[in-house]
C-alpha cells in the first residue's frame, strides 16, 4: 500500500474534460515532477488534490485512509474540506501572500487562528496557550532561517523580491507540517534569475517525510531532484517513471515531441 | 452683531441635528452595506435577485421621494404613523446609503484576487477566517477613496431632510428668510465647508496609514 493513492481522477469544467482518468501513487518521501505542455491539466490535478476542485470521479487515498471518494452530487461542508485539507499543501505560482502582514505574521496567522479555536475547545489556560503561541513563534522562526529570510520576518510582501516572496510562500506552506506538499510552477512567475534560489530551498526540502509533487517547467531540475517523473497529456499521464527512464529513454511519441521541443 | 450671533445660534443648533443624521447615517449603513453586499453577490440566485433588484430600485428613485415614502406611507396606508420626522430621515437615508455602500463594498471584495481565499482555504483557515483576516482589511484600502466620496456626498444630502422639515442647517437659515435675510443660507456654506474639510484630512491619513502595504 502506498503513501499516496490517487484513482481515477476526472475532472470537467462543463463540457471540457480536463482531467481524464488519472492514476499514480508515491511512497512517503518520494519527491514527484509532473510536466507536460499548457493546458494539459497539471494545475487541475494539484487543485482536486488540495480540495479547491472537486474531482467528478475518483478516490484519493492517504496513508490507508480514503480521504476522498467521488459520489455523485456530492457537496462538501467548509468543515469537512479543512479536514480532507490538511493532509496536503500548496505553493502556488503567484505566491499569493497577504499582502497586509509581514512576511512571520504570514507564516504564523493560520496556525495562530487554530490555537485560538482548539483553546476555546480544550477552555485552554492563559498561560498555556501563551506557550503554544510561543511555539508557533518558534517554528515560524525556524522555516524563515530554512529558507534563509530570517532578516526579512518583518518586511511586507510589497517589500520583498518575487524570489523572496516564494520562499515565504513555502515556509508558509510548511507551517502546518503537511504530509503532501504540492507546488504549482513556482518559480515561472520569476526572473530568471531569481529561480535559482527559489529551487535549491524546494532542494533543500527534501527528506524522508516530506513527500512533495512538483509540477515544473524546470526540465534540469526535476530531472535532479524527482524521484519520478509523470508526463501528462491532454488530462491522461501519458508517460511516467524514474528521471533517467523519461528524460533518457522516453517511450510515447508526445513526450518525446515536448522534450524535443523543450530543448 | 447680536443678529450675528442670533444667527450663529440657531445654525449650530441645525448643524447639530445635520451632524447626527451623518453620523446615524454613516454608523448604521456602513455594516448594513455590508450585509446587502453580500446578498448582491450570493450564489443562490433568487436571494441575488432581490437583493439586487432592491438596489436598483434605492439607487433609482431620488432620495427626496425616499423620504417621503417613508415620512407619509406607514401613516397613511397602513395607518401607522412614523413617530417622528427624524426617525424617518435616518431610515430613508439608512436604506438609501447602505444601497450605495454595498456597491462599494461589492467592487472592493471582488477586486480582491480569487488567490487570496485559495491561499487561506489550503492553510486551513474558514470562510470567516479568510474574510475577517485577509480579505476585509484589503477591501478596506481598496474603497477608502471611493468611501471618501460617498460620504462627502452624505453630508450635503442631509439638507433633503428640510424637505420633510427636520430642522437641519438649511431649514433654519430658510427661516430668516421672512425676515428679508438671505445671507445666513449662504453662511451655511462655512459649516459645510469646514466639516467636509475635516472629512478630507481623516480620508488622507487613513489612506497614508494603510500605506505600508499594497493590494
Ligand atoms: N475553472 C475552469 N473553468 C473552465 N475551464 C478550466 C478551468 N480551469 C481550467 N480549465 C481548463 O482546463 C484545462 C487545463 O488547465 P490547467 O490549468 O490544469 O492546465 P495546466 O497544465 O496547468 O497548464 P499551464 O502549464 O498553462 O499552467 C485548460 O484548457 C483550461 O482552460
Ligand atoms: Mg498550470
Amino acid at each position: 500500500m502506498s503513501f499516496l493513492t490517487v484513482k481515477n481522477i476526472n475532472k470537467s469544467f462543463g463540457n471540457t474534460e480536463v482531467l481524464r482518468g488519472i492514476d499514480f501513487s508515491l511512497e512517503k518521501g518520494e519527491v514527484v515532477s509532473i510536466i507536460g505542455s499548457s493546458g494539459s491539466g497539471k494545475t487541475t490535478l494539484l487543485r482536486c488534490l488540495n480540495f479547491l476542485e472537486i474531482a467528478d470521479v475518483g478516490e484519493i487515498t492517504v496513508d490507508g485512509e480514503t480521504v476522498f471518494k467521488a459520489e455523485r452530487g456530492q457537496v462538501f461542508s467548509d468543515k469537512e474540506l479543512r479536514d480532507k485539507r490538511s493532509r496536503f499543501g500548496l505553493v502556488f505560482q503567484s505566491f499569493n501572500l497577504f499582502p497586509q502582514y509581514t512576511a512571520l505574521d504570514n507564516l504564523t496567522l493560520a496556525p495562530r487562528l487554530r490555537l485560538d479555536e482548539r483553546a476555546k475547545r480544550e477552555k485552554m489556560s492563559a498561560a498555556q496557550k501563551r506557550e503554544e503561541t510561543a511555539k508557533i513563534r518558534a517554528r515560524a522562526d525556524e522555516l524563515l532561517e530554512q529558507v534563509g529570510l530570517t532578516e526579512k520576518a518583518g518586511f511586507y510582501p510589497c517589500q520583498l523580491s518575487g524570489g523572496q516572496q516564494q520562499r515565504v510562500a513555502i515556509a508558509r506552506a510548511l507551517m502546518l507540517s503537511p504530509d503532501i506538499l504540492c507546488f504549482d510552477e513556482p518559480t515561472s512567475a520569476l526572473d530568471p534569475e531569481l529561480t535559482g534560489e527559489v529551487l535549491r530551498v524546494i532542494r533543500s526540502l527534501k527528506d524522508s517525510e516530506r513527500t512533495m509533487i512538483i509540477v515544473t517547467h524546470e526540465m534540469e531540475f526535476a530531472r535532479h531532484v524527482s524521484d519520478k517523473v509523470i508526463f501528462m497529456a491532454d488530462g491522461v499521464i501519458e508517460e511516467a517513471g524514474t528521471p533517467e527512464e523519461v528524460f533518457g529513454n522516453p517511450q510515447s511519441e508526445k513526450t518525446k515531441a515536448f522534450l524535443a521541443h523543450d530543448k | 452683531m447680536a443678529l450675528f450671533w442670533e444667527v450663529t445660534v440657531s445654525l449650530l443648533k441645525g448643524f447639530g441635528t445635520t451632524c447626527s443624521i451623518f453620523g446615524l447615517t454613516l454608523v448604521l449603513a456602513l455594516p448594513l452595506g455590508l450585509l446587502i453586499s453580500f446578498g448582491t453577490m450570493s450564489k443562490f440566485r433568487p436571494i441575488k435577485a432581490v437583493f439586487k433588484t432592491f438596489v436598483w430600485i434605492i439607487r433609482g428613485v431620488p432620495l427626496m421621494l425616499q423620504l417621503f415614502v417613508v415620512f407619509y406611507v406607514p401613516g397613511f396606508v397602513f395607518g401607522m404613523p412614523i413617530a417622528s420626522r427624524f426617525v424617518a430621515t435616518i431610515i430613508a437615508f439608512v436604506i438609501n446609503y447602505a444601497c450605495y455602500f454595498s456597491e462599494i463594498y461589492r467592487a472592493g471584495i471582488e477586486a480582491i484576487p480569487v488567490g487570496q481565499t485559495e491561499a487561506g482555504e489550503v492553510l486551513g483557515m474558514t470562510k470567516w477566517q479568510i474574510f475577517r483576516k485577509v480579505i476585509f482589511m484589503q477591501v478596506v484600502k481598496r474603497i477608502i477613496p471611493p468611501m471618501g466620496n460617498e460620504i462627502i456626498t452624505l453630508v450635503k444630502d442631509t439638507a433633503l431632510a428640510r424637505v420633510i422639515a427636520v430642522t437641519e442647517i438649511i431649514w433654519r437659515a430658510e427661516q430668516f428668510t421672512s425676515r428679508a435675510l438671505i445671507w445666513p443660507l449662504f453662511y451655511t456654506a462655512v459649516f459645510y465647508l469646514a466639516f467636509v474639510g475635516a472629512l478630507t484630512l481623516l480620508f488622507g491619513r487613513a489612506e497614508k496609514k494603510l500605506g505600508y502595504y499594497k493590494v
